[in-house]
C-alpha cells in the first residue's frame, strides 16, 4: 500500500485538486467548533482541531433523507404511485475524521448491512464515501478510545491514515479506495523510513495519553434483566432532561422515524434521525407508551449501547469513545460512570 | 459562592432529621469541569453530595413538575421565580415546599471561557470569590467573574430569591441601571426582511434535539406541540421553517412566564442565542403590562387575566 508524505501547503493544494475526483469534506472551524464541510474557495479547512462537536455520521447518514416520492394527483397516470427519490452517490471523501468516527461507521455497519436486511441508501452512501482519517497526537480528557476496541491511530473503518508529523503529513493507503484515493493525489513524494518512523513513535505516545479507561469486560455476561432491573436507574436518570444532544452527536446512534409530507399534491417520505429520549420514539398507535417514563427511556439508551448491542452482534459495545456525549450532555450524564455501574453490577 | 456549601450541607441534613422532607434537590459536582448535576438526595447521609458554585446552569425548578412528595430545593433568584410560576401553574404546591434561598452573583459563561482560552481543553477550574482560574495541560489563566457571567446574568435584576423558607447568606446587592433590552432594541430597529435573516442565522445550526425546551421548567406539557402527531403540527425533518416554526412557538409559550434563567442558551449543544426569542417577550411584557414574571404568589400569570383597563380596544 501507498505511503506517502507531504508539506502541509502540498496537502491543501492536492485536496483542491482531488476535488475534480471527490466531493471533499474537511473539518472546518465554525464559531465555538468545528464540523465538516464541502471543501471549496472560501472553506478554510482547519486540522488543527480536537473533533468536531457533531460527528460526520450525516454524510453518511443524513438527518434528514427523502427516501421517496409521490404525487396525489389524480388527473395523472403515476398517481399515488411511489417513486424512489434521486440520491447523490457522487464519490466522497472525508479527510481529517478522526479515527473513533470512522470506527463508529463499523460499529453501526452490522444495523445497515446485515444477511438478513441491507439498507440500500446508508450501504450506497457508505460504498462511495472514502475515509481519510487523521491520528490523535492529542487526545482529549474525555476520549476513551482505547478502552473500547479503537485507538487514537486505529485504522478501524479508515480507508487512509494521515499522520501530523509538524510541518508535514504522513499519510498511508490502508485499502483499495485509500489507494485510489491517493493514486489521484498530486503531489508529494514516497514516505522514507525516518517519516514512517516518526509516525509510529508518535502512535505510540498517543495511546499512552489517553488516561480515559472504562470497563467493559464483564458486560457480555451479564443477565439482560438484571442489568435492566438494577438499582442504579433513577439516580442516573435523575438529572436528564431528555433531549437528544446525547443521541444526535452520537456517531454510533442510528435510530430513524419515517415521516410522509404532503405539501398540496405533492408527497416526500423522508426518514428522520430519531432518539430514544423523546416519548413519541415509542408512542404505539394504540396510545400506550411502553417507555413513557424518563428512567425507562435514559435506561435504553445505555442497555442499547452498553448490553442489548454487545449480546446481539458480538461486536463490543455500540461506543466508539469519542466523548461528544459526555462533554455535550447538558445535565453531565456520563456514560464513563454509567458504564462502571453496569460493568460492576 | 462557596461558603454557601456547608450551609446549604447543614440546612440538607437538618431538613431530614427533623423529618420536614422526603428528598432534597440540589447540585454535585459534576464529572467535569465547568458542569454541575442536578442530584437528588432522599437522607441525610448523602448531603455531602450537595455542592454549589458558579457552574451550577441549569434550573432546578425543571425537577419539581408534578412531585407529589415533600421536597427541599436550593433556589437562587431565577430559579425561585420559576418556583412561583410553578406554584400559580399549579405545577407544585407551596406547602410541599422547603425552599432553601441563595443569594447570587451569576453564572459562569462556558462558552466564553472556552473562547477565553482559544478553545483549548479546560481540565479544572476553581473559584476565589470574584475570580476564578482554569487550568489545562500546558495553560493556567486567572479571569474576573463579572467579565464571563452568562448573558442573562450580565442583565439579572434578580439576584436574591423571591421566595424562601431560609437563606443561606444575606442578600447580594442587585444590579441596578442595566440596560436588559440593549439588544432586543436593536433587533427592533431592524426591517422585516432584516429581521428575518437575523432570526434565520441564528438558528441555522439547530439540530432540532429540543434541549431548550427540555432544559425550561417552564416546558412541562405532557406532550409538546412538536410532538402531536393527530394533527402534526411541525414537520419532523430538518427543515428550516419547521425549525423556526418550533423556535418562535416554544418562545411564544413563555411570554409572560420566562424568568430569563438562561438554561435554554447555555444547554443548546450549538450555541443558538436562544433568549433573542424570549426576551423579546418579557420586554413587551414588561412594557405592555409591567409585567415581570414570577415575582410573587399573588398575581395570577400574566396570560390568563383580563383587566378592564386593558390598553388594547379588542378586549375591552
Amino acid at each position: 500500500m501507498t505511503e506517502k508524505i507531504y508539506t502541509k501547503e502540498e496537502w491543501i493544494k492536492a485536496l483542491s485538486g482531488l476535488k475534480s475526483f471527490y466531493n471533499i469534506f474537511v473539518p472546518v472551524r465554525d464559531g465555538d467548533f468545528h464540523t465538516f464541510k464541502a471543501l471549496d474557495e472560501k472553506k478554510i479547512p482547519d486540522f488543527n482541531f480536537q473533533n468536531t462537536r457533531l460527528s460526520p455520521k450525516s454524510l453518511v447518514y443524513p438527518q434528514s433523507e427523502r427516501i421517496f416520492a409521490y404525487t396525489l394527483d389524480e388527473d395523472t397516470p403515476d398517481a399515488n404511485i411511489i417513486k424512489e427519490s434521486e440520491k447523490d452517490y457522487s464519490p466522497k471523501a472525508v479527510v481529517g475524521i478522526r479515527p473513533c468516527d470512522a470506527h463508529a461507521f463499523q460499529i453501526v455497519r452490522p444495523n445497515f448491512d446485515n444477511p438478513e436486511y441491507q439498507d440500500p441508501w446508508w450501504i450506497q452512501r457508505y460504498e462511495s464515501t472514502t475515509l481519510v482519517g487523521l491520528g490523535c497526537n492529542a487526545p482529549g480528557s474525555t476520549c476513551f478510545c482505547t478502552s473500547v476496541g479503537g485507538g487514537p491511530f486505529s485504522e478501524k473503518g479508515l480507508d487512509a491514515l494521515l499522520y501530523d508529523l509538524g510541518d508535514t503529513f504522513l499519510i498511508k493507503a490502508l485499502t483499495e479506495k485509500g489507494e485510489a484515493f491517493l493514486e489521484n493525489a498530486q503531489g508529494g513524494k514516497e514516505a522514507d523510513d525516518a517519516a514512517l518512523k516518526a509516525g509510529e513513535d508518535l502512535a505510540a505516545k498517543a495511546a499512552n495519553k489517553i488516561e480515559q479507561k472504562i470497563s467493559i469486560d464483564k458486560l457480555k455476561d451479564k443477565v439482560q434483566t438484571e442489568l435492566f432491573d438494577a438499582p442504579f436507574w433513577d439516580d442516573v436518570a435523575f438529572a436528564c432532561i431528555n433531549c437528544g444532544t446525547c443521541t444526535y452527536l452520537c456517531p454510533t446512534c442510528w435510530c430513524f422515524d419515517i415521516q410522509d409530507e404532503v405539501l398540496e399534491k405533492q408527497g416526500d417520505r423522508i426518514r428522520n434521525w430519531d432518539s430514544c429520549m423523546f416519548p413519541l420514539f415509542t408512542l404505539h398507535g394504540s396510545g400506550h407508551n411502553p417507555r413513557a417514563k424518563k428512567v425507562q427511556r435514559v435506561r435504553q439508551r445505555f442497555m442499547h449501547k452498553l448490553k442489548y448491542y454487545v449480546d446481539k452482534y458480538n461486536n463490543g459495545v455500540q461506543c466508539s469513545g469519542c466523548g461528544r456525549c459526555v462533554r455535550n450532555c447538558p445535565a453531565n450524564i456520563d456514560i464513563r460512570e454509567v458504564c462502571e455501574l453496569m460493568n460492576r453490577l | 459562592m462557596l461558603e454557601y456549601v456547608e450551609k446549604i450541607r447543614k440546612t440538607a441534613g437538618k431538613l431530614f432529621e427533623e423529618d420536614k422532607v422526603d428528598v432534597f434537590i440540589g447540585y454535585k459536582k459534576g464529572s467535569l469541569p465547568m458542569m454541575n448535576q442536578p442530584v437528588l438526595i432522599s437522607n441525610a447521609d448523602q448531603v455531602d453530595l450537595l455542592h454549589w458554585d458558579s457552574n451550577c446552569g441549569l434550573n432546578l425548578c425543571n425537577y419539581l413538575t408534578k412531585r407529589t412528595d415533600r421536597i427541599g430545593i436550593v433556589a437562587n433568584g431565577c430559579n425561585s421565580r420559576n418556583i412561583v410560576t410553578h406554584i400559580t401553574e399549579n405545577q407544585i404546591s407551596r406547602d410541599q415546599l422547603y425552599i432553601v434561598g441563595i443569594p447570587c452573583k451569576g453564572m459562569i459563561d462556558h462558552r466564553a471561557v472556552q473562547r477565553a482560552v482559544k478553545q483549548k481543553e479546560i481540565l479544572a477550574i476553581e473559584e476565589q470569590g470574584n475570580t476564578f482560574t482554569v487550568k489545562g495541560k500546558d495553560f493556567e489563566d486567572t479571569f474576573n467573574k463579572n467579565d464571563y457571567l452568562q448573558r442573562n446574568c450580565l442583565v439579572c435584576t434578580h439576584r436574591n430569591p423571591v421566595i424562601f423558607d431560609e437563606m443561606v447568606a444575606p442578600p447580594v446587592e442587585e444590579q441596578i441601571e442595566v440596560d436588559t433590552y440593549k439588544d432586543v432594541k436593536q433587533i427592533e430597529g431592524m426591517d422585516p426582511e432584516k429581521k428575518w435573516n437575523f432570526f434565520t442565522r441564528i438558528i441555522d445550526k439547530c439540530i432540532r434535539c429540543y434541549a431548550c425546551r427540555n432544559a425550561c421548567p417552564l416546558c412541562y406539557c405532557p406532550t409538546c406541540f412538536v410532538d402531536e402527531s393527530n394533527p402534526q403540527w411541525v414537520g419532523k425533518s430538518s427543515d428550516p421553517i419547521d425549525t423556526m416554526t418550533f423556535h418562535i412557538l416554544r418562545a411564544y409559550h413563555c411570554a409572560g412566564r420566562c424568568t430569563d434563567c438562561g438554561a435554554c442558551e447555555r444547554v443548546c449543544p450549538v450555541g443558538i442565542p436562544m433568549r433573542q426569542f424570549t426576551k423579546k417577550l418579557n420586554k413587551d411584557a414588561q412594557e405592555l403590562f409591567s409585567w415581570e414574571a414570577g415575582l410573587t404568589l399573588d398575581q395570577r400569570p400574566l396570560l390568563d387575566v383580563f383587566q378592564p383597563d386593558d390598553y388594547n380596544d379588542f378586549i375591552r
